[in-house]
C-alpha cells in the first residue's frame, strides 16, 4: 500500500503532520511516539529575535475545545538551527519550520537565515491572533496575503506553505491571493478567535482576553474550508483543525487535503499522530484502496 | 522514551478525606517505578467534552505495589468527575511528570498551604533528616496525622480552628521554629512570603509552582512562569512550569 503524499516536489512517507504550536520542536513528544514514523514535523512558529509571549493564564478549556494565547513565545531562529534543526535531522521524517514576525522585513529575515539550512519546507504564519502585530494582521486581506507571499519567496530556497487563518469572510479569496503570490502550498485552519469568561472571578479566562479556539469543536469549520480551498486553487492543501483521531483525518482527504496536521489532541493524546498513520493504512485496506491518492479530493 | 508513561491506570481505591477533598490510589504499570517526591500525574477525563489533562500532584508513592496516590480538590467539571469513579475503573495518564524535589540531608522545613500540602507526604517519607512540617488550611485540616508520623508537625488555619491562627508563617514564628532548608508548595501568595523568608534567613528554598497547563510535558508553553535571568530552553525569562518545574530554586523565579 502507497501512503506517500507529495507536497511542492518534497516526497511525505505518509501525509500525518503535526500542527505549528502543538509539538514544540518535537523533542517533548520523542518520550512518547517515533517521530520516524511521521510524514514531517511541523515547528512551533520562530521569529527573528526570541519572543517572550504573552502573560498567564495562556490556556482554557472550553466545551470540546480550548482557547490558547501564547503569544508566539519562541527561542528565535538562532537556537533554532542550532538545536532544534539537528535533534529533528536524527530522524527520518521531513522538517517544516514555521515562521513568524512582526513585519515583512522580519519574515522575510528569517526566511533567508532558514535557507541554507536542512529544513524541507518553511510554513509562513500569517494567521496568529494572538500577538499585537503581525501574525493575523498579515492574513485577512487578499492583497496583504499576496504581498507576503511574494516577499518571502524571494528569499525562499524551500517551498513555502502560506497559514491561513479562518477568520476571515473569504477563504477562497485568501487561498487565490496566496496563489497569485507565488505560494507552493497552503495550511489551513489556524485558531478562531474567541473568548472565555470565568463567572465566578468576573474576568476573562486568558490574559490576553481573547484566544485562538482549537480542538474538536472547530472541525467542521476547517473541514468545509479545506473543501472550497481545494475547488478554488491549483496548490495543495495541508489540512487541520480538530482532527483527533484517523477518521477525522480521513475526513480532511477526502475534502480535498493531500496532508493532514494533528494539533490540540497531542495535549490529551500523545501519541495521536502514530495512531492516526495506523488508521489511515487501516481504512485504505479496508476499502480495498491501494494508493491514498485515490481518496485525495473523492468528495 | 525513557522516564514517562501514558498509561491505562485502575483506581485501587477512593476515599473524600476532607469536604471536597480525595483521595485515589492508582495502580500503574511504570509510573510508580520511577516517580518522585513533587513530581505529578496528567489524568485525562472519560467525557469527551474535557479535552485537556487535569494536572495533579503525586502524595505517595508504594513502589513495592506499583501504586501512586494522589490527592485533589474538587475544583471544576473535570475534578469532580473524578471523584465519582469506584476502584476498578480505569482512566488513563502520563507521568511521572516533572521534576520532582531534589531531596538534601539537612535540617528541613516541608510547608505546604491548601491543596498544596499532598506533595509534601511523600517527600517526608523520603527525607532521611530531622524535619519541621508546617501546613496551613483555610479550616478543615487533611493528612494531617499521616503527616504527622513523619516529623514535627505543625498547623496553622485561617478560621483558627486548629493550631495556630494564621498562616504558615505565623505557626513558624509562634513556635521559634528554624531549619536549614525549605520544601514548599501552595498558593502563590504563600511561596513568596516563603522565598523572602528563605532570602532573610540565607537559606534554600525549593518551591513548586502551578499554573494553568495544557500538554503537561513542555510543548505547548502554556504554563510558564518568570524566571530570573534568560532560560537556557526558551531563550527568554521563561520557564516551562511542567517541565522545568514544578520545583524550582526560590531565586531563580519571579513571583
Amino acid at each position: 500500500m502507497n501512503t506517500k503524499v507529495t507536497i511542492a516536489g518534497v516526497e511525505l512517507q505518509n501525509p500525518v503532520m503535526t500542527a505549528s504550536g502543538t509539538f514544540g520542536s518535537g523533542a517533548e513528544y520523542s518520550e512518547f511516539i517515533d517521530l520516524n514514523a511521521l510524514g514531517a514535523v511541523v515547528t512551533k512558529g520562530v521569529s527573528n529575535v526570541p519572543w517572550q509571549g504573552n502573560k498567564t493564564p495562556r490556556i482554557a478549556e472550553t466545551y470540546g475545545g480550548m482557547l490558547n494565547a501564547i503569544g508566539l513565545q519562541n527561542p528565535g531562529v538562532d537556537i533554532m538551527i542550532k538545536r532544534d534543526i539537528p535533534f529533528l535531522r536524527q530522524y527520518n521524517t521531513k522538517i517544516i519550520v514555521n515562521v513568524c514576525g512582526k513585519s515583512e522585513q522580519d519574515y522575510c529575515e528569517v526566511v533567508e537565515q532558514l535557507s541554507e539550512e536542512p529544513v524541507d519546507m518553511l510554513e509562513i504564519n500569517i494567521s496568529c491572533p494572538n500577538v499585537k502585530e503581525g501574525g493575523i494582521a498579515f492574513g485577512q486581506d487578499p492583497k496583504a496575503v499576496e504581498s507576503i507571499t511574494k516577499a518571502v519567496k524571494k528569499y525562499a530556497k524551500q517551498p513555502v506553505i502560506m497559514k491561513l487563518s479562518p477568520n476571515v469572510t473569504s477563504i477562497v479569496d485568501m487561498a487565490k491571493a496566496a496563489e497569485a503570490g507565488g505560494a507552493d502550498a497552503l495550511s489551513l485552519i489556524n485558531t478562531l478567535t474567541g473568548m472565555k469568561i470565568d463567572i465566578h472571578k468576573r474576568d476573562f479566562a486568558l490574559a490576553n482576553q481573547t484566544g485562538g479556539l482549537s480542538g474538536p469543536a472547530i472541525k467542521p469549520v476547517a473541514v468545509r474550508m479545506v473543501y472550497q480551498a481545494a475547488h478554488a486553487v491549483k496548490l495543495p492543501i495541508i489540512g487541520m483543525g480538530g482532527i483527533s483521531n484517523w477518521e477525522d483525518a480521513v475526513e480532511f482527504l477526502l475534502a480535498g487535503a493531500t496532508a493532514i496536521s494533528v494539533g490540540t489532541a497531542n495535549f490529551y493524546n500523545p501519541t495521536a499522530t502514530i495512531e492516526i498513520v495506523k488508521g489511515i493504512e487501516a481504512y485504505l485496506e479496508k476499502y480495498g484502496y491501494t494508493d491514498i491518492k485515490e481518496i485525495i479530493g473523492m468528495v | 522514551m525513557a522516564e514517562k508513561w501514558k498509561e491505562q491506570a485502575t483506581i485501587v481505591r477512593q476515599d473524600e478525606i476532607a469536604i471536597d477533598i480525595y483521595s485515589i490510589w492508582f495502580q500503574t504499570k511504570q509510573i510508580a517505578q520511577m516517580a518522585k517526591p513533587g513530581q505529578f500525574i496528567n489524568i485525562y477525563s472519560k467525557e469527551g467534552s474535557r479535552l485537556l489533562p487535569r494536572p495533579i500532584s503525586i502524595c505517595e508513592i508504594n513502589k513495592k505495589k506499583g501504586q501512586v496516590r494522589v490527592v485533589y480538590r474538587v475544583a471544576g467539571k473535570g475534578t469532580e468527575e473524578f471523584s465519582h469513579y469506584h476502584a476498578g475503573t480505569v482512566l488513563d495518564i502520563i507521568g511521572p511528570l516533572g521534576n520532582g524535589y531534589t531531596l538534601k540531608e539537612k535540617k528541613a522545613f516541608l510547608v505546604g498551604g491548601g491543596i498544596g500540602i499532598p506533595p509534601l507526604l511523600e517527600l517526608a517519607k523520603q527525607l532521611k533528616c530531622e524535619k519541621q512540617i508546617v501546613v496551613g488550611f483555610r479550616g478543615e485540616t487533611f493528612l494531617t496525622e499521616e503527616l504527622a508520623k513523619y516529623g514535627a508537625l505543625s498547623i496553622a488555619t485561617e478560621d483558627g480552628r486548629a493550631g495556630t491562627k494564621g498562616t504558615v508563617l505565623d505557626a513558624i514564628k509562634e513556635k521559634h521554629l528554624t531549619a536549614d532548608i525549605i520544601y514548599a508548595c501552595g498558593p502563590t501568595p504563600m511561596l513568596r512570603a516563603i522565598k523572602e523568608y528563605a532570602m532573610e534567613h540565607g537559606i534554600e528554598a525549593q518551591i513548586s509552582l502551578e499554573e494553568k497547563m495544557a500538554c503537561g510535558i513542555g510543548a505547548c508553553l502554556a504554563c510558564v512562569c518568570q524566571s530570573k535571568d534568560i532560560d537556557e530552553h526558551s531563550n527568554v525569562k521563561n520557564k516551562r512550569v511542567c517541565k522545568d518545574g514544578p520545583v524550582f530554586d526560590a531565586q531563580e523565579v519571579e513571583l
